[in-house]
């Protein structure tokens, strides 16, 4: 109970990094989300989600608009993102992403891969780009690997690879889809090791993943999400031990029980 | 953890070599000798049929019209000068139908309605009218009103036409980049032209090159179309050659031998590129 009030107390006096205005995306006629209303404070971890097709993913890729939204507004330090080319491109040098597949660059090196995002977007000098880089992949612990190109990698090394590319980009906080999905179950732990130390080196954290562990070690609020809707928002603790909603408690249930 | 791909070629280890096969029955020697007979065959009912219509053969008349060596000068004969004018309508209409193909195929993956509909009638133009109705339409009526000369309206009709074929290779191409690659280079903040740059084109190239090779072998051989206009493409002099001393048979045999050493030269010369370029994966 102390826990959960003291991770309130340091959320309001955070500064709001993200907040969704009842945003809204269809598909023609299929509703994917909708009213989706979240803030996300500063240094905020927070963790969504829910069953498959509950519109977690397309949640945490409107924020840096890899999908449009119909309805509402996404808003950066309070100042609304626009969806022309070049705001779209300024809020993804913001906010990173890493995906489900890795998704690295296969015809260049692994620090080619890094180099790429800062030395184009960010117009920094090929040597401080190459430094940034083999500082973030030694920090995943794969700097040793930097010359070989990614499918020379096994999957959890590719993801780390893919985090470190993203951290390039200095980003004010990081989306994670689906990061260990892909993984073969003993690579899983190597990239949420990452995702912790990035975590408690105060990142701001959006992450949709199943994999409760993680989710309860560095979550400070759990998302639960259904049929395109929040259905709840909680800290960790209420969440997993006293769910509010009936839907969250099955779905708990469903995923906790092996 | 560590999972060191050994595929590099410095660890292959030595084997014996393969037994020698060229006397069994997957001899070398046996595929020789059918091409021999085969060839052998052939050349003799040409032979034949020459003789029954009486056919005067004077290959010895043919080496002049590659080159001749007067007072210790070189001199190119008129069938290399031909195929020079060859290789440079084919050249510049190679650059033009890949830019041409490269704007169609971005055009028509554009969100654009009216770039969409430029695209597609433009192929759907090309595609399905004839060529050589294509080059007149383009001799008699663009170039009068535009106002070039021969040689640049066999180019533009040549690389508008080959254009609409380079633009599905380039499209299939880029499509064929997995369209995560497209969000990676998007979310990491890069433009949309950049994307292209360093992301999605670096991998639809080798995707597109083998069959480009096959479009500038097409474009090799449609080019002696322009004869039909009178440009002195390799074709035209040899028709012209033939007017002059009726030797139909060597020189077309040697007109298409001429093509056919550029053409296999030129694809061997590309899957040579392949595998280099393979081996660097």
């Amino acid at each position: 109970m102390t826990e959960l009030s003291s991770t309130t107390d340091s959320n309001a006096d955070r500064k709001e990094l993200l907040k969704f205005n009842g945003v809204g995306k269809w598909y023609g006629n299929f509703c994917a989300l909708w009213d989706i209303n979240l803030t996300v404070h500063k240094g905020e971890r927070v963790v969504v989600c829910g069953p498959s097709g509950s519109g977690k993913s397309t949640m945490i890729r409107c924020v840096n608009l890899l999908e449009s939204y119909e309805a509402g507004e996404i808003l950066i330090d309070g100042s609304p993102i626009k969806n022309d080319p070049k705001s779209m491109q300024v809020i993804r040098r913001r906010v990173g992403m890493v995906f489900q597949n890795f998704n690295l660059f296969p015809h260049v090196t692994v620090l080619q891969n890094l180099m790429l995002g800062p030395i184009r977007n960010l117009k920094v000098s090929k040597k401080e780009a190459e430094e940034t880089a083999m500082h973030y992949l030694e920090k995943v612990r794969i700097a040793e690997q930097a010359k070989k190109y990614p499918s020379q990698l096994s999957g959890g090394q590719q993801q780390r690879v893919a985090i470190a590319r993203s951290l390039c980009m200095h980003p004010e906080a990081m989306l994670f889809d689906e990061p260990t999905s892909a993984l073969d179950p003993e690579m899983i732990s190597g990239v949420l090791d990452i995702m912790v130390e990035l975590a408690e080196g105060g990142m701001t954290m959006m992450v949709v993943t199943h994999e409760m562990g993680f989710a309860k070690q560095v979550a400070d609020t759990m998302v639960f999400m259904d049929h395109g809707e929040i259905v709840e928002v909680a800290p960790p603790a209420e969440f997993f031990t006293k769910p509010k909603s009936d839907r969250t408690e099955l779905f708990l249930s469903q995923i906790l029980q092996h | 953890m560590n999972t060191n791909s050994s595929n590099s070629a410095g660890d292959n280890k030595i084997r014996p070599k393969g037994p020698n096969l060229l006397f069994t029955r997957k001899s070398p020697l046996i595929d020789i000798a059918q091409l021999l007979i085969l060839g052998g065959v052939t050349a003799w009912v040409i032979y034949k049929g020459a003789q029954a219509m009486q056919y005067n053969w004077q290959w010895y008349r043919v080496d002049q019209f590659f080159y001749r060596i007067v007072d210790g000068e070189l001199i190119w004969g008129a069938l290399m000068k031909g195929l020079m004018v060859t290789f440079q309508i084919t050249a510049v209409s190679m650059v033009l139908s890949v830019l041409i193909g490269l704007i169609t195929a971005l055009l028509r993956m554009s969100n654009s309605f009216s770039g969409k509909l430029i695209a597609n009638v433009y192929l759907e133009a090309i595609r399905n009218t004839p060529l050589l109705v294509q080059l007149f339409l383009f001799y008699f009526i663009v170039a009068p009103i535009v106002g070039i000369d021969r040689f640049w309206t066999g180019v533009l009709c040549l690389s508008f036409f080959e254009g609409s074929f380079a633009a599905e290779i380039i499209r299939a191409g880029i499509q064929s980049v997995h369209r995560g690659q497209n969000e990676a280079a998007k979310a990491l903040g890069f433009s949309r032209f950049n994307s292209y740059r360093d992301v999605i084109l670096p991998q639809a190239v080798p995707i597109i090159l083998p069959p480009m090779t096959g479009l500038v072998i097409n474009l090799i051989k449609h080019s002696a179309i322009v004869s039909v206009i009178a440009v002195a493409d390799l074709t035209t002099e040899g028709l012209n050659i033939i007017s002059d001393t009726f030797m139909a048979f060597e020189i077309w045999f040697t007109v298409a031998g001429i093509y056919l050493v550029v053409t296999v030269s030129l694809s061997l010369f590309v899957s040579w590129l392949e595998s280099r370029a393979m081996r660097g994966r």
